[in-house]
């Protein structure tokens, strides 16, 4: 007879699987389960970007500074290699205006607690040697890091899994099993019902219809991004390097495509180019206007990619919340409803913090941040009827 | 005969009527058809000489003065050959030779674009525009991995055919024959009248497993007696046949020098004790063909698991994809070799005639009847010579945990289970993503097949979340460089 669950953690991203970690950890007995395998939606698309630099001050910064600080604890817990690199991150201006733009956010975030520094237009290619001549200047964000988003969460599962946590991939959830008086106590998967006083919607992109099954609205909605991978290269590029307009565009709330050049290489060797944003639904046709203006801008800022081969092309479907915050904890308006999704595309940066708060949260352990402006039922305008 | 307002559409050079991608069989064979009815196509091609991989010739000035030599239906080539050359002449078939198309995509007024690579170097990019798609896009060999294969002195079967074919080159004198499927007999009979020695042809089924569809058989009393002569010709070249066997280990220090071949059960588990070594020099090895099915995912088309152990594009009758528009025929469909591949890409062009015009005249309706019989008949055939070839589950029992899997990456078998059973992969995605296997240069087209079955013994092949249990997707069928992607880039 197996040990009673506490949790079943819905999802098997990199949110779910750190969830799992935190939750376990504490001493929780809990379960996965995941329609796919491990990391097989929106984490599976990630580059795996630990990012502080394109974030403005407020919740989401603080979040990902807390994030920045667990992922470097984790990297040396964890006992095999996640690809954890603080590579740092520059932020690259083409224009004096936009430069002046950078340096304002730059000053802002710097009294948030972000390292930035100011690089002139002549040290950028001592910190890119390849970057493009006749850039206005740049920012270096030393704290900016990477790790390879689906072994990171297949590791922090494993590492779940030793402390109890069973994994059930594969099992597709169908229904959120309910109390009388509405609490929730389990799902019921296509195969089994998992009974569960605790339930996390972790499920990303999906997780607007896991609500929808407890009854619940959160608005998440896909956000579809390219990402084009090239063949084997030297090291040429050494830090994520992204345009100024990147953080614009991350936080505009537009239907249309929008795209700003994020280049990285890896340490396999392939470079990473992305990144393009827009609201089409579940659409997986390749996009040739999209993955075309991400190489010409990509060209532009690295022109030594110009004759390098795309080996091949991919997308995956962020998890747009319209405020664009995640939803992370307990559910007012169902009894024993957690979530944990709508990260966009900084889930893998944000994971561990996230897990922390939802086992904390569990747990009925004090915060270690303000969870306020992450309240999964803020779009809920029925529930503020004053 | 009514003709539909899209056809009175002015010819233009912008927008073919029909665009025919590949000039295996089933795509000249559509080609010319097409045009014989008064359509304008485009016919685009990797390869610099028509042909595809089947009637795949040496490049003029070898030396090679009777090609036909090495070929089944050498004077059906060379009558499409013919009737090719004269439509070119007469402006009916554009035909775009070394033009790779890379995707293609539906543009807003419905028409399809096809973009390409070509030139020498393969940089300069190509947009082709067309209102009809017929993709006749082939099939690249399956391999399985064993112990040793990638030792200098393995060579693909459908690649040893293939130097013999365009370069007229042997990759040993001694050449053991191994893997799955009817191909291997083809390839041995090659090597040995090119004056290789084959000292045996290693099959992992038995053909005895055909007679359990008498009927199919005797539909197809062509394809037994070519299965007759072929053993004929074989034991006549001193080639033993030696069937439920499979290669396990492969010997030598930095090239082939012996094989050990092992007795193997239904499931294809080999038999511990009963490995034989066998001396050669080289080993051509092969486990049929897998459909190209790049531009048909692309292109939305919806794909079916064969019996075969692969994917191929769903086809109804007409030889209709799942999207209006586009037509494929051939090995795209379900592997069946040549005489399907002409039948069915004649039968396609009838098809998008008939759906154009709203009909067909007399004489081509009576001619589509009898393709489509021959059709049925074929692919009957197919069906069962699929499933008898199919690799047994207990294949991978003779993989060590350091064979190779996926070779561009360094992939092992060890990794791959290591994945599997400790990470919870159960589906391919999920086993790339945690190994690269499969991101090489060849993107998992070598490797995909055996990762994709290690993975299902463990994940019993469910999905990996988003993406369902289909073919691989590689939307680029091709490597582009960054500055081709980039000139299609409109002005922001």
């Amino acid at each position: 007879m197996r040990q009673p669950l506490d949790v079943v953690i819905v999802g098997a991203g990199v949110v779910g699987a750190a969830c799992a970690y935190y939750a376990s950890r504490s001493g929780l007995s809990v379960a996965v389960v995941d329609r796919g395998s491990v990391a097989g939606g929106t984490t599976g698309a990630g580059e795996g970007n630990l990012l502080v630099s394109d974030k403005l001050p407020g919740p989401e910064l603080e979040l990902a500074l807390l994030s920045a600080s667990l992922w470097r604890e984790l990297s040396e817990e964890l006992s095999s290699d996640i690809e954890y690199e603080i590579k740092g991150g520059l932020v690259v201006a083409a224009s004096e205006e936009s430069l002046t733009t950078l340096s304002t956010t730059a000053a802002t975030q710097r009294g948030a607690g972000v390292e930035a520094y100011h690089v002139t237009s002549d040290r950028l290619r001592d910190a890119e040697p390849h970057l493009a001549p006749h850039l206005a200047g740049g920012c270096h964000y030393p704290q900016d890091a990477q790790v390879q988003p689906a072994l990171a969460a297949a590791e922090l599962l494993r590492e779940a899994g030793r402390s109890g946590a069973r994994l059930c991939p594969g099992e597709e959830v169908v229904g959120i099993l309910r109390h009388r008086d509405g609490a929730v106590r389990g799902v019921r998967t296509a195969r089994s019902e998992l009974r569960a006083p605790v339930v996390v919607n972790a499920a990303g992109t999906w997780g607007g219809d896991l609500a929808a099954m407890a009854g619940v609205d959160l608005p998440v909605l896909p956000r579809r991004g390219f990402v084009l991978v090239t063949e084997p290269l030297p090291r040429l590029i050494r830090h994520k390097v992204y345009a100024a307009e990147y953080v614009s565009d991350v936080s505009s709330g537009s239907a249309a495509l929008q795209t700003s050049p994020v280049v990285e290489g890896t340490p396999s060797g392939p470079v990473l180019i992305g990144a393009s944003r827009e609201r089409v639904g579940f659409d997986r046709t390749l996009s040739v206007p999209a993955i075309a203006r991400l190489a010409a801008q990509a060209a532009a800022l690295f022109p030594v990619l110009a004759d390098v081969r795309v080996m091949r092309a991919y997308h995956g479907f962020r998890p747009y919340l319209p405020d664009h915050l995640p939803a992370i904890g307990p559910d007012p308006r169902v009894p024993g409803l957690f979530h944990a999704c709508g990260h966009e595309g900084a889930g893998i940066g944000l994971a561990p913090a996230t897990g922390l708060l939802i086992a904390d949260a569990i747990a009925g352990r004090q915060p270690v941040l303000d969870p306020g402006p992450f309240a999964p039922d803020r779009f809920d305008t029925t529930c503020h009827v004053t | 005969m009514p003709h539909s307002t899209d056809e009175r559409r002015p010819r233009d050079a912008d927008c073919a009527g029909l665009a025919v991608v590949g000039a295996g069989p089933a795509g000249l064979a559509a080609a010319v058809t097409a045009a014989d009815h008064g359509l304008d196509v485009v016919l685009l091609d990797s390869a610099v000489t028509p042909g595809g991989q089947y009637y795949r010739s040496p490049p003029g000035g070898l030396g090679a003065t009777r090609p036909g030599a090495l070929h089944h239906g050498w004077p059906v080539f060379a009558e499409l050959s013919a009737r090719l050359a004269a439509h070119r002449d007469s402006g009916a078939i554009r035909h775009l030779p070394n033009h790779q198309v890379w995707t293609v995509e539906r543009a807003g007024d419905g028409d399809w674009i096809l973009h390409a690579v070509t030139g020498a170097e393969g940089d300069q990019r190509s947009a082709v525009r067309a209102r009809r798609l017929l993709l006749a896009t082939g099939a690249h060999e399956r391999q399985l991995p064993f112990p040793g294969w990638t030792l200098p002195g393995v060579v693909s079967a459908a690649g040893a055919q293939a130097m013999l074919k365009s370069g007229l080159v042997l990759p040993g004198r001694r050449i053991v024959v191994a893997g799955s499927g009817p191909l291997l007999q083809a390839v041995a009979l090659s090597l040995t009248r090119a004056g290789a020695s084959v000292p045996a042809l290693i099959e992992a089924s038995g053909y005895g497993a055909y007679a359990r569809a008498p009927q199919v058989l005797a539909a197809n009393p062509g394809k037994m007696a070519e299965g007759v002569r072929h053993g004929a010709a074989l034991t006549g070249a001193g080639v033993r046949m030696l069937t439920r066997r499979a290669v396990t280990d492969v010997h030598g220090d930095d090239r082939v020098e012996a094989v050990t071949v092992s007795r193997v059960d239904r499931r294809w588990r080999p038999v511990p004790g009963t490995g034989r070594e066998i001396a050669c020099d080289a080993l051509a090895v092969g486990h049929g063909l897998a459909p190209q099915l790049e531009l048909a995912v692309a292109a939305g088309c919806g794909t079916r698991a064969c019996a075969d152990g692969t994917h191929a594009v769903t086809l109804d009758q007409q030889l209709r994809t799942t999207v209006p528009g586009v037509w494929a025929a051939g090995e795209a469909g379900g592997i069946g070799g040549v005489e399907l591949a002409l039948c069915e890409g004649e039968l396609a062009a009838l098809s998008v005639i008939r759906e154009m015009r709203g009909g067909v005249q007399r004489a081509a309706a009576r001619r589509a009847v009898a393709l489509l019989r021959s059709r049925r008949r074929l692919r009957a055939f197919s069906t069962l010579m699929g499933a008898v070839h199919r690799p047994g589950a207990g294949w991978s029992e003779w993989l060590t945990g350091d064979t190779e899997v996926c070779r561009c990456e360094e992939v092992t078998a060890g990794r791959i289970r290591t994945a599997c059973e400790e990470f919870g992969a159960g589906d391919t995605r999920t086993v790339k993503l945690l190994t690269r296997a499969g991101m090489g240069w060849c993107q998992g087209r070598t490797c995909g097949f055996a990762v994709r079955e290690l993975a299902d013994a463990h994940g019993s092949g469910r999905g990996a979340g988003e993406e369902p249990d289909g073919p691989d997707r590689r939307p680029l069928a091709c490597p582009v460089r960054l500055s081709t992607l980039a000139d299609l880039a409109e002005p922001a």
